[in-house]
């Protein structure tokens, strides 16, 4: 077998892997915002539950999360099939991560302008959807950019709950051919052009925002 | 049974306690790795660093992409890699140096760029102050550049410890009998692995907030002027 035979299976395996980066990185963000947003919140509540969802986390390595909801959580009665795991855990993983830096962002904003904003008797919710967010927002994307790649890189953890994603595939393949050099290569380049991609996509969208107001004018502007 | 401990499934709460021997036996493997690999990344770290400012452009470029791709791919292929592909070249080591090698190396990225930024942030001026003064390249580095460097990359430098420290789970995979290892073994031989699996995270959870804790400490109690060597 030459080395070109190895990239059918290979690439088979780089559209899982990127499948689940992507989904996971989108369901991330989401929830870092929520959790972000409730964590400078007054409400303390819910500045409580994302503080508590935030350390458990961020303080636990993923492979226990992973194992924890693969292995375990059926063992409750409580069981999803292999990719929803995959996908929950590091969605979950990189939303207390993103969380973090939602939250620094949101603070970093001037607090002249939010009392300005509470001189001119704008509500909570339009002073940050008005006026913090979209400057936050553009400080966000550089530590997002690195949130992705760190996600990217995680996703080689759920080969080991037997997704057959890039790492899972190149796993399979040194079995057969026990050419491990060559295999791990060419996963390694893999990787690594898959994460050139998504540091190309975020530069892009943070151009996109420096360009014009993220959000669009509303008619109290 | 395990190293002489049996357990007890009675209930969670004394099968919990009854394993925590076990999982102590895999704390400490768990430790030794983020230690050994610890070590590797910060001595590593530097080498890379200095690489990257030398004066021949084929040095630096490659050390700049080596750096760009061992940090931008994933922990467990490069440990795979050297799992499987080191003995090919007659290069034989235990599953735990393996595992260990493979984090130092992940991490003397991370670490390499610490100490760039750390270097590139002495201002422009003191390195021809230096230059005027007639120091040696090694006083200059001494008594100048590490001084101020320290207290600026040991907050960096901190937080990748917790961050490796809970990246060594990972080794289980090749072999290793660290602390999730171990309870994988568990939960195989009782058919019960929300209680170990519980565990190992209950014990990760203080040990990383602990050592975050300790790094605020040391960031807040080293002089911002910087620390003289001598």
């Amino acid at each position: 077998m030459t080395w070109t035979q190895y990239l059918p299976p290979l690439l088979k395996g780089a559209q899982v892997t990127v499948m689940i980066s992507l989904s996971s990185i989108v369901i991330g963000a989401m929830l870092a915002f929520a959790a972000g947003i409730a964590r400078t919140s007054s409400n303390r509540i819910l500045s409580g539950i994302a503080f508590v969802y935030i350390v458990l986390f961020r303080g636990t390595p993923l492979l226990v999360q992973l194992f924890w909801f693969y292995y375990a959580l059926p063992l409750i009665g409580i069981s999803f099939d292999p990719i929803t795991t995959g996908i929950m855990t590091l969605s979950l993983l990189t939303g207390a991560f993103g969380a973090e830096v939602v939250r620094g962002a949101l603070l970093s904003v001037p607090h002249t302008q939010l009392e300005a904003a509470r001189a001119l008797n704008f509500s909570k919710t339009y002073t940050l959807w008005h006026i913090s967010m979209p400057q936050a927002v553009i400080e966000m994307m550089p530590a997002f950019g690195n949130l992705a790649i760190q996600n990217l890189k995680d996703t080689a953890l759920v080969s080991l709950i037997s997704i057959a994603d890039l790492t899972f595939q190149a796993q399979s393949m040194r079995n057969i051919t026990l050419d491990s050099a060559t295999v791990y290569t060419l996963t390694l380049v893999g990787y690594f052009i898959i994460a050139l991609c998504l540091m190309l996509v975020v530069r892009f969208i943070e151009m996109k925002l420096r360009r014009g107001p993220a959000f669009p004018r509303s008619a109290h502007s | 049974m395990m190293y002489g401990y049996a357990w007890d499934t009675t209930t969670p709460l004394t099968f919990a306690i009854s394993i925590l021997p076990i999982l102590g036996i895999g704390l400490l493997v768990t430790l030794k790795a983020a230690a050994v690999g610890y070590a590797i990344a910060l001595v590593l770290g530097l080498v890379l660093a200095l690489l990257r400012r030398s004066r021949f452009k084929i040095i630096s470029w490659t050390v700049a992409g080596f750096t760009e791709f061992v940090r931008d791919t994933p922990l467990l292929v490069q440990l795979f890699f050297l799992y499987y592909v080191l003995p090919d070249f007659g290069i034989v080591l235990p599953a735990f140096m393996t595992g260990a090698l493979a984090l130092g190396l992940q991490y003397s990225a991370y670490t390499s760029e610490v100490y760039r930024g750390g270097i590139d942030a002495i201002p422009r001026g003191q390195w021809e102050a230096a230059t005027a003064l007639n120091l040696t390249r090694l006083q200059t580095y001494r008594d100048i550049v590490v001084p101020q460097m320290v207290p600026r990359i040991v907050p960096s430098l901190g937080n990748y410890l917790v961050s490796m420290l809970k990246e060594t789970p990972v080794l289980s995979v090749v072999t290793v009998l660290d602390m999730l290892g171990l309870a994988n073994m568990i939960g195989e031989r009782t058919f019960e692995y929300l209680v170990p699996l519980s565990m190992v995270g209950l014990i990760f959870l203080p040990m990383t907030i602990i050592c975050s804790a300790l790094i605020y400490a040391v960031e807040r109690a080293l002089p911002k002027s910087g620390i003289p060597l001598r």
